[in-house]
């Protein structure tokens, strides 16, 4: 399936969508029944987004991943989060905007949410580098994480990001020794972290927020140890071979699932999370509240204990 | 996951050029010196077999884990299948994987021991890498040895494990932070080229970290910066005394010293 039909298909949905929102405001002025044709279109467009989901190629998904109206961290964090207080600044050299940190409420639950942020206008986007966090970004959710530890909050990280800054400030400051530091701490904070990616998961980027107890990903994310396009560029020497790329990289969410990397992955609305950001801002609550309460009934050593062993585990190789 | 210098090991011939000083230099001048140009102190890499006799005491390597290869979860195919690629890569560098690991003695210390091999996929980290690294890391533990690791990998992770070789990031890491929290010494030893996921992991977590002189030292690579930032880098930039004025290293060492360095090193900390 080729990503321009892909397009035309989406194209058609919005076009029926309008079509029918136009039916309907024309039926409550009039009063004129017109529910046999709504019902119809309505069903013509149910029908063309299943068609549209069960042909997506992993590169259709990434770009859904990449959708420009999907979903961001800061709107999970309107939606789910009361009572939310921003924290800034890694207290060494600046704030980051790729990334937000903050303490806030699910549901009952005190929490520390940390969110990789895209920005939405041009002038988010690019305070916020296109969510590519720098190391003062790493550094900042550190601090951050380190004080709901003494604070015995759980942590809940929103993983959206093409990958780490690759920039010469960034090298300066130490970007793979930032990211190091992460993982490496996160696998010793005692308290429940969960991860879940929620569009792009890239690479060592996504990894350095990236380690907890429980991982889950949106239907229509992805997470990878490169992107399709550099993969391409290097194996294919052409990033147009990015298509064949992101199939052979297996980053999906199912592909995740079926390796065992992932405990669920989140449904999301037909289309994807940018057709209904409420109703995926729901489910996505849903699972955080389960993994709380799940968590919570952990003593503190065993799921230290545990967060090792999963890791532990993780590779395929052979031993002759 | 970056791109990559040209090729710099030793040429075959009688004279080479080095890239350092872009001087002919008498090859055998060359190999007395532990393959660094006598001129301008050039630190050609070499493999990873050379740089254990140079660093260890005669005969006290004993390979562990050298059964190990890799397998091939995404049944990856690019232009070629990696399965294939594999078996190239191995009959190039006459290893079976990128990493050798074991235990060995400097000057009659005893120390765990492992290094990653850019001959083999550039050094990159896919699960046998990754898993040789951890049980390196739980048995130094487990025998409370010191723990030495020398980085050569422009790679970082291997693309064609797709994520599985993102998860040896998380999972070197976290056998790195249980063998500190027991209180063992990691010395990390960064050599020309170390790049991408390994920079991010287990070879920046190290008690003391050690540069060899004008090594390629970084997250991205150069390439990859240079395509972002649509012009030319600094002078110098990404090398190892980069790395040493920004404050991410303890020491650059040339390779003659290494092992005189380490030797102290365990003297002090063990
Ligand atoms: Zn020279």
């Amino acid at each position: 399936m080729s990503e321009k039909s892909i397009i035309e298909l989406e194209n058609l949905i919005v076009e029926i969508e309008h079509r029918i929102e136009d039916l309907e405001n024309a039926s409550s002025k009039d009063s004129f029944d017109r529910s046999s044709e709504i019902n119809c279109l309505k069903e013509t467009k149910e029908k063309l987004q299943v068609k549209m989901c069960n042909q997506l190629t992993p590169y259709d998904i990434v770009k859904l991943a990449r959708h420009p109206l999907r979903p961001l961290s800061s709107d999970y964090i309107t939606l789910i989060v009361e009572d939310f207080i921003e924290l800034h600044g890694d207290k060494r050299f600046g704030d980051d905007r790729a990334i937000i940190c903050g303490l806030g409420r699910i549901g009952q639950e005190k929490v520390l949410i940390i969110g990789q942020q895209k920005g939405k206008s041009t002038k988010e986007r690019i305070a916020c580098n296109f969510g590519m966090p720098n190391p003062e970004g790493y550094r900042k959710a550190l601090q951050k994480m380190e004080l709901a530890e003494k604070f015995h909050l759980p942590i809940i990280t929103l993983i959206d990001t093409p990958g780490a800054n690759p920039d010469v400030g960034a090298e300066e400051r130490g970007q793979a020794h930032a990211i190091a530091e992460n993982i490496y701490k996160m696998f010793r904070l005692k308290t429940p972290i969960i991860n879940i990616v929620i569009g792009e998961g890239g690479s060592g980027g996504a990894l350095g927020i990236g380690i907890g107890d429980k991982f889950a990903i949106l239907e229509y994310a992805y997470y990878s140890v490169i992107s399709p396009e550099g993969c391409a560029a290097i194996l294919w020497k052409n990033s147009e071979n990015a298509p064949e790329a992101a199939q052979s990289l297996k980053l999906t969410a199912k592909d995740l699932l079926a390796f065992g990397i992932v405990d669920d992955v989140i449904p999301e609305p037909l289309v994807g999370a940018h057709k209904d950001p409420k109703l995926m801002a729901n489910t996505l609550k849903k699972y955080i509240m389960k993994y709380l309460n799940e968590l919570k009934a952990i003593p503190i050593n065993t799921l230290i204990e545990n967060r090792y062993n999963r890791y532990r585990s993780l590779g395929k190789y052979s031993e002759e | 996951m970056v791109f990559f210098r040209k090729k710099k090991d030793m040429p075959d011939g009688l004279w080479v050029r080095c890239d350092g000083c872009k001087g002919v230099v008498y090859k055998k001048a060359i190999e007395e010196r532990m393959s660094v140009c006598p001129e301008c102190n050039y630190h050609f890499r070499i493999s990873s077999k050379d740089r254990l006799k140079l660093l260890l005491d005669e005969d006290s390597f004993e390979e562990m884990w050298e059964g190990m290869i890799p397998a091939d979860p995404l049944s990856f195919r690019d232009r070629v299948s990696y399965s294939e690629r594999v078996i190239s890569e191995q009959k190039k560098s006459g290893t079976k994987e990128a990493a050798i690991t074991g235990r060995g003695k400097i000057d009659g210390k005893e120390v765990m021991i492992g290094i990653t091999d850019h001959n083999f996929i550039m050094g990159s980290m896919g699960s046998v890498v990754g898993e040789k690294i951890t049980r390196l890391a739980e048995k130094a533990a487990e025998l409370k040895l010191p723990l030495i690791i020398i980085s050569g990998s422009g790679g970082g992770a291997r693309m064609q494990e797709g994520v599985f070789s993102l998860m040896q990031m998380a999972k070197t890491s976290a056998a790195i932070a249980r063998f500190k929290e027991e209180g063992g010494l990691y010395i990390s030893i960064l050599t020309d080229p170390s790049l991408g996921g390994v920079m991010a992991s287990f070879a920046s977590l190290a008690d003391i970290t050690l540069a060899e002189p004008k090594a390629l030292i970084g997250f991205a690579g150069p390439r990859v910066i240079q395509e972002t930032i649509k012009r030319s880098l600094p002078k110098g930039f990404q090398t190892a005394e980069f790395l040493l004025e920004h404050g991410f290293l303890d020491r650059i060492v040339n390779r003659q010293d290494m092992k005189k360095e380490l030797s102290r090193f365990i003297d002090y900390l063990q």
